[in-house]
């Protein structure tokens, strides 16, 4: 006779498939589960050993890696595991380890092989998973080949073929010809690359392609002898080696390129091609951007923005990491300015001088999300003169401040905008403003102008934010008083955390019973990775890569840098799943994450997320203030 | 009821010789299992009595669980449950506890109906119990009070096993400054083991609970290669 296991049926009842199955069914199934604890870290299985049993977590976590050790999943209660195995040749395909104490229900093959067979559904619900996740594995096997986690690096081919920009088209065109390829950089071999140049310019100063030799050289009958320097794209769009192949696809489409040059710390390392990248699935916010570069109006921009939430959630589910989202939320935010300027500019006319509009703030640190500010500002020629040319930027900057309203981005609390006359500022006047901050750090100013320490050229003369970035890394990187004033200003906000390890949440107000996970998470790790990078003299405006640049550096204890990219990367995530959990729900998305909405793993993992900030912080405290105090 | 004992072979072969009744005479006769062999490698069988109530004097009992495991599996398939009618009346506020009503109970067996089988289902394992009081002593009395001989065999407790784990960790700083010593309930030893909740006073999932116990101690703070002569009592 068989026993009912009532806190077996109970439980299994709760989660598909077991949900769907007739109670009796449920309860026969419930009398044949075997039970099994493993203690924290220990294995479950490993790979290619035979299995019998499917695996249901009754209570713990569980992981599984692939075989080369990369984490393919994480799982906690009523998570199933092992029916990869049991379908294909009882052979285990992941290993699977205890994150925490865990008890399993193991269901005999047996009776699995027999549910499956007798309910539709049970075997549709293991087939279809195996389906998904085997193309999710297909996809992740050729990791390469996956645009939303590869860097453009894995995408090259080959070396970057290039030629120096003395030699003529003919022996280019016999290099092309040799190599087989369309394109060929074209470098200065008299600017060598040097750690820390002044200019931000790569050794890469022009590139050629098939379609230049046809249309420059052989159309127009010039000598094969003419220097390749003559015939060559100068205004060349690089793309550093960090990027990811997204970002590179959403840049050649914006901007139109087929050939996107890869340089690593400046130096051409390879060529992307716009066919080396169309061979893999187009991603719908690839599709957004180019979408996007199409509207013709405020209006129609406005419009089309309504589907942003959409890209995000989507990109969310396919399991982006934040990087990349941020990257890509940037990469669309961008994009509007850039339209909007356009827009402008046919409205307004063309500009009276030059001008470059530039992103501040989580923009251009790429670590956009859909709760946000515009931040913005213009540089503007050294021959600006107010009188001649005052009204024709600050109709401008009106715009596109207001069409970035319309499109979704708030206006700044703060008044940090292009239409705000005190941020439209020449390049000689924007260097003395830096310049000012840094020598005199007066920390209440600092508090809304460090803002202003993450910049990035997004339109017009975009040397010029580079310059700017150049001019602040190196001021601020040899003024000990302004690192200090930095460092206290990253001390501001403290990770959520309270006595005996709890979360500390808000009391009062509209999020009660809360936490601010990015007033109190994100925007303090970024704020004190931004110290650690200034400090190093680091150009790099997105936290990760400021990371590694902090990495290689060596100034932070080892591992520690490790640790934060971790905690960074956790909390971020924490902050986006939760705001994509709320556009699916049809609310508002913000930034006020209820505690008791986490699984306890969850909880868990962010507490020593805000773990490791606080560390960190102890640690910038030291490091920083101490040093200042002492001179 | 008995001390120590200090050789449950020797106590098993003296109780086949003076037992009367044929059931208990052949359990004894199976002899106890191997107290020289380890945990791991021995085969338990946790068990768990619902009673009327706390006094084995005036109470009897009303559901048998019993669920057999070693440290690395529990076989719920071979899992027993019985309810059976005991010999004193069934209070309300067992009821509640237990949820096993008047009704059911009227048409449950007795107890010694059931005995063949329940013996079967122990004979040759170790049994495991937590709080071994309840199981030793009830199950002794309702066969005095049937057969007018009592039951004696040996037991795992794990609610003994906790507590000496918790008083090897306990430091003499924990003594000095009263840190109040954790609960040994089923409940909260469970917790301790990130095992989940279970609704407490079913005689089946409660030897469950009481087998899954055993197992995560096992990994904590009973070494697997511990002979179950030293601790069984």
């Amino acid at each position: 006779m068989e026993v009912e296991h009532q806190e077996i049926a109970n439980f299994l009842e709760a989660y598909p498939p077991f949900t769907d199955l007739p109670s009796e069914a449920l309860n026969r199934l419930a009398c044949h589960v075997e039970v099994s604890y493993y203690r924290q870290d220990s294995e479950i299985f490993e790979y290619g050993q035979q299995i019998t049993y499917l695996y249901v977590i009754r209570s713990g976590a569980v992981e599984l890696l692939r075989r080369s050790g990369e984490l393919y999943h994480r799982i906690s209660a009523g998570g199933i595991f092992g029916h990869r195995g049991l379908l294909m040749n009882r052979k285990v395909r992941f290993d699977a380890n205890t994150l925490e104490d865990t008890l399993v229900y193991c269901i005999p093959v047996d009776i699995f092989d027999e549910y499956c067979n007798e309910f539709e559904f049970f075997a549709d619900y293991f087939e279809a998973d195996d389906n998904a996740r085997l193309k999710m594995t297909v996809s992740k096997h050729a990791d390469s080949n996956d645009m939303t986690t590869a860097k453009v690096t894995k995408l090259i081919l080959k070396e970057a073929v290039y030629v120096d920009q003395n030699s003529t088209v003919r022996q280019a065109a016999q290099v092309m010809a040799d190599e087989q390829v369309s394109s060929l950089l074209i470098y200065d071999p008299a600017k060598p690359v040097i750690e820390d140049p002044e200019e931000d310019d790569a050794q890469v100063v022009g590139l050629i392609s098939d379609r230049d030799l046809r249309s420059k050289v052989v159309a127009k009958g010039l000598p094969y002898d003419t220097p390749v320097a003559d015939i060559m794209t100068t205004d060349v769009v690089l793309i550093d080696s960090n990027a990811y192949v997204f970002e590179a696809m959403m840049l050649m489409l914006r901007d139109n390129v087929h050939h996107l040059p890869i340089v690593h710390k400046r130096k051409p390392i390879g060529m992307l091609t716009l066919s080396d990248i169309l061979r893999y699935e187009s991603q719908s916010s690839l599709l957004f951007v180019q979408g996007l570069m199409e509207q013709k109006s405020v209006e129609d921009l406005a419009h089309y923005s309504t589907q942003l939430s959409t890209i995000f959630t989507r990109m969310v589910n396919e399991d982006a990491n934040s990087h990349m989202i941020g990257s890509a939320m940037s990469v669309i935010g961008k994009t509007f300015k850039h339209k909007l300027l356009e827009l402008a500019e046919a409205k307004l006319g063309p500009p009276p001088i030059q001008y470059c509009f530039i992103a501040l703030g989580s923009m251009a640190r790429d670590e956009q999300l859909l709760v946000t500010d515009q931040d913005n500002a213009l540089i503007l020629d050294n021959r600006y003169q107010p009188d001649k040319h005052g009204r024709y930027f600050e109709q401008l900057a009106k715009y596109v401040c207001d069409g970035l309203a319309n499109c979704g981005y708030k206006y700044c609390d703060g008044g940090i905008m292009a239409s705000n006359p005190s941020w439209r500022l020449t390049l000689d006047q924007w260097q003395a403003q830096f310049n000012d901050w840094i020598e005199n750090p007066k920390p209440e100013a600092l508090l809304n102008s460090s803002i202003f320490f993450d910049l990035e050229g997004v339109w017009g003369e975009i040397k010029w934010a580079e310059q700017l970035t150049t001019f602040v890394s190196k001021k601020a990187q040899n003024t000990p008083s302004f690192l200090a004033a930095m460092a206290h200003n990253a001390l501001r906000r403290t990770p959520p955390l309270g006595f005996f390890n709890g979360f500390v949440l808000e009391q009062d107000g509209e999020h009660k019973r809360s936490m601010n996970i990015k007033r109190r998470g994100t925007a303090p790790l970024s704020d004190l990775i931004r110290v650690h990078a200034l400090a190093v003299g680091s150009r790099k405006q997105n936290s990760f890569e400021r990371l590694q640049d902090i990495n290689e550096a060596n100034i932070l204890p080892k591992g520690k840098v490790l640790d934060l990219e971790a905690a960074l990367e956790y909390i971020a995530i924490m902050r986006i799943k939760h705001q994509s959990w709320q556009i699916e729900q049809g609310d508002k998305p913000d930034n006020s994450l209820p505690p008791e909405t986490l699984s306890e793993f969850e909880q868990r993992n962010l507490k020593e997320a805000f773990g490791v900030l606080d560390k960190a912080q102890s640690f910038l405290k030291f490091r920083y203030q101490n040093k200042a105090k002492m001179k | 009821m008995q001390g120590k004992i200090i050789s449950w072979q020797g106590r098993f072969k003296r109780l086949a010789e003076i037992s009367k009744d044929a059931r208990l005479k052949s359990f004894y006769q199976q002899g106890v299992p191997d107290p020289f062999s380890s945990l791991e490698n021995t085969e338990f069988v946790a068990l768990d009595f619902e009673t009327t109530g706390l006094d084995p004097t005036k109470d009897d009992i009303v559901s048998v669980g019993i669920v057999p495991f070693d440290l690395r599996r529990i076989r719920c398939g071979q899992a027993k449950h019985w309810l059976v009618k005991p010999n004193c009346v069934l209070a309300e506020e067992s009821v509640i506890l237990h949820r096993i009503t008047h009704s059911q109970i009227e048409m449950a067996p007795d107890l010694t109906q059931v005995l063949d089988e329940i013996l079967y289902a122990l004979k040759g394992k170790i049994i495991v119990v937590h709080y071994q009081f309840v199981e030793k002593t009830f199950f002794h009395a309702a066969l005095m009070a049937r057969l007018g001989e009592g039951i004696e065999f040996p037991v795992i407790d794990t609610m003994m096993v906790e507590k000496t784990a918790i008083k090897e960790h306990r430091s003499w700083l924990d003594w000095l400054k009263r840190k109040p010593i954790p609960s040994i309930r089923l409940a909260d030893c469970r917790k301790r083991y990130g095992l989940p909740y279970y609704q407490p006073h079913h005689a089946l999932s409660d030897a469950l609970a009481t087998a899954e116990l055993l197992q995560a101690q096992s990994q904590y703070c009973l070494d697997p290669k511990t002979m179950v002569k030293d601790i069984w009592q």
